[in-house]
């Protein structure tokens, strides 16, 4: 059940939930610009860099298609790391602070309340 | 005389086999929907297979959904008629993944119940916001479902074997193509009327064990023939193509460099990095797929789910080089296209080839063509019944239940309600395929794309992420980028103004490009900062329950 609007006010402002936005924001922003950057920097070679994906490297396999392989590569890589991530950094804390917003205000929310009224 | 003979036997063999296939298929599905009909109670049940799958089953469902005709018949026939330009799509189709999985699929769990508009009104007035996200998710899966429907006429022509003017069952071409148009029109809607999400969701598992199976068998024996070196493979499907080693290289289909005409080169590179856009934002604001995340337990199985899809999408992408590649060194790009103009068909085509050559003769050929069309056939209807839930979800659930009754509809109601829009949206994609069919498949998938990507991400991502962001900005940026989506189109040469185009005859045409995307979404974005910005609501104690509730799941449904 959704707890109180007072409630998720309070949650909101406390450290530890300040704590799992941080970790989170700075975790999937960044890696979302890396990647659109690596995919973008695909697009513009194959748009505007003919000749640099038209080298041969093995055989008939040419830049273009071991760049084409490496977007795919990096796609598992992020995807596996964030997973990883997740479990580790983001779960345990996301999971205290669930319990925490049923368990009803704490030591802290005293000050927070307060905070809460003003706003 | 003989041979010519053979060649008829073996196709009438192909066409009842491919039939009988195609049916059991249809037979084993239609079952798991009445089963799962049995089973359907509740609005949850209905909307959201009473979120009950695993994140196993809901990844393989997310790729039935997702590995569209577009996936298999399209990109499929792009690589195999201008070669590496076809690569792109299989690209941008996966890299798009992280999109959903970092930014939408969890969140959107935690915080949503049925749809879209869920989330996109959590903290907004509900009426206009939903009637807005309504609007987009019928668009959207409006230009989607056409691609698939026009990929089952494509189809159909080839595996029952009509040549333009040759007859089957007293049809000729043209109305073969209408009857299986609205033969695969009647499935969806069954289907989704019958079994809801829960029947969907397995017709979805089913098809893309199928799907899987079908491509790793013609990969197998693609790679067979070379010996399982890539590099002959490449080098033979570069010979065979006419276009030396440029059939390996970016610029044949998109970016073309046209000698003297900087314009013209400007534009058509202008049209490449539009398509990269759409193609990579796009898959995070498709209505069909976020309802699946909708249909598992918690948002950590989302997450799960979200990683097999990208493992099975990402390694049936990989399959399309091999196929795209043999098709073209086997089969041949003049073959292709003395079948179907825009390559639709080259998958299927080189099923066949395959048979003759190592399954003995004729008869394989028929039996591998009849494997690989009955496939097709199962990822198309499965595909469109998943837009066609989607879309009649959202009416449903957002316009007539928030809307029109503002939140006072019961549950059994509500479920009726979409039955009978699954009914009219199914009508309408039926008669709205019928004028498209001279369009390639991935490229008019790359459309709804585009338009996904401009009117509904941007409002997602600013819902979830940007605490000032209000109704006025919701609307904007939905309507904004909607509207500016569609409009591109409507004044680009896809539409008029070209030899390919959905009136060739006609020209009112404006806008250079043929993918909108490099202008609508930013588009999309830049209105919904606008909106939000001019007007003064904001709501902070939503805004917190929405952002506790989404990083949490505290109070998910």
């Amino acid at each position: 059940m959704p707890a109180s609007a007072e409630r998720y006010l309070e949650v909101q402002r406390s450290e530890e939930f300040a704590q799992l936005r941080h970790r989170l924001r700075s975790y999937i922003f960044p890696t979302t610009v890396a990647f659109i950057v690596w995919y973008s920097l695909y697009v513009l070679l194959s748009a505007y860099a003919r000749d640099f994906m038209a080298i041969k490297v093995i055989g008939n396999i040419n830049v273009a298609l071991i760049f084409g392989v490496l977007q795919f590569v990096s796609t598992f890589g992020i995807a596996w790391h964030y997973s990883r991530y997740a479990a580790q950094k983001l779960d345990p804390l996301a999971d205290d602070i669930y319990k925490e917003i049923d368990n009803g205000p704490s030591a802290e929310p005293a000050a927070a309340a307060t905070d809460g009224g003003k706003a | 005389m003989a041979p010519q003979i053979l060649a008829a036997e073996a196709a009438a063999g192909s066409r009842s086999l491919t039939i009988t296939l195609f049916l059991i298929f249809v037979a084993i599905t239609l079952g798991i929907t009445i089963w799962a009909s049995r089973q359907t109670k509740t609005a949850t049940d209905f909307y959201a297979g009473g979120r009950q799958f695993s994140g196993f089953q809901n990844g393989m469902a997310i790729g039935g959904d997702y590995m569209s005709a577009a996936s298999f018949l399209g990109i499929a026939g792009i690589i195999a008629l201008y070669g590496y330009d076809g690569f792109l799509y299989s690209i941008g189709f996966l890299v798009a993944w992280l999109v959903a999985l970092l930014l939408v699929a969890e969140f959107l769990r935690n915080s949503g119940r049925f749809t879209m508009a869920d989330v996109l009104a959590f903290r907004m007035r509900q009426r206009p916001v939903r009637t807005a996200a309504s609007v987009s998710t019928i668009v959207v899966s409006i230009f989607y479902l056409i691609a698939q429907m026009v990929g089952a006429g494509a189809l159909v022509s080839l595996l029952l074997g009509i040549k333009p003017g040759a007859t089957f069952l007293g049809m000729d071409a043209n109305t073969a193509k209408v009857a299986t148009i609205v033969l695969v029109g009647a499935l969806m809607i069954i289907y989704v009327t019958v079994g809801g999400m829960k029947g969907t969701t397995y017709v979805q598992i089913v098809k893309a064990f199928m799907l899987m199976g079908g491509a790793l068998i013609m990969v197998l024996m693609v790679l067979a023939h070379y010996k399982f070196n890539l590099s002959a493979l490449l080098g033979d499907a570069a010979e065979q193509s006419g276009k030396g080693s440029a059939f390996l290289e970016p610029g044949l289909r998109y970016g073309v460099e046209t000698a003297g005409d900087a314009a013209k080169t400007f534009y058509s590179k202008m049209d490449l990095l539009s398509l990269g856009l759409a193609l990579v934002l796009g898959t995070a604001g498709l209505p069909h797929i976020l309802t699946r995340f909708y249909t598992v337990p918690t948002s950590r199985i989302a997450r799960k789910s979200v990683l097999w899809a990208i493992g099975i999408i990402g390694t049936f992408y990989l399959f399309t080089l091999a196929l795209g590649f043999g098709a073209a060194a086997l089969v041949g790009g003049a073959n292709i296209t003395a079948q179907d103009k825009a390559g639709n068909t080259a998958a299927p085509q080189l099923a066949q080839q395959l048979g003759i050559d190592y399954l003995g003769g004729e008869t394989g050929g028929a039996i591998m063509l009849a494997v690989i069309a009955a496939v097709a056939f199962a990822t198309i209807l499965a595909v469109v019944a998943g837009l066609t839930l989607a879309s009649s979800s959202s009416l449903a659930h957002d316009f007539y239940a928030s809307v029109i009754k503002r939140g006072n509809a019961s549950e059994r109601e509500e479920v009726r309600v979409a039955r009978i829009a699954a009914l009219i949206i199914g009508a309408l994609a039926i008669a709205l395929s019928i004028f498209a069919q001279s369009l390639n498949v991935a490229f008019l998938v790359a459309l709804a794309f585009a338009v996904a990507a401009s009117a509904n991400l941007p409002a997602i991502l600013y819902s979830l992420f940007w605490r000032r962001f209000n109704t006025a900005g919701a609307l904007w940026s939905i309507y904004g980028g909607l509207t500016s989506a569609v409009l591109l189109v409507f004044f680009s040469p896809v539409v008029s103004g070209s030899a390919t185009a959905m009136f060739p005859n006609e020209d009112w045409h404006f806008f250079p490009l043929s993918n909108p995307g490099i202008i609508s979404i930013p588009l999309g974005f830049f209105f919904g900062w606008l909106g939000t910005v001019l007007s003064k609501e904001t709501d902070p104690e939503k805004y917190a329950e929405l952002e506790v509730r989404s990083l949490t799941g505290h109070g998910a449904h």
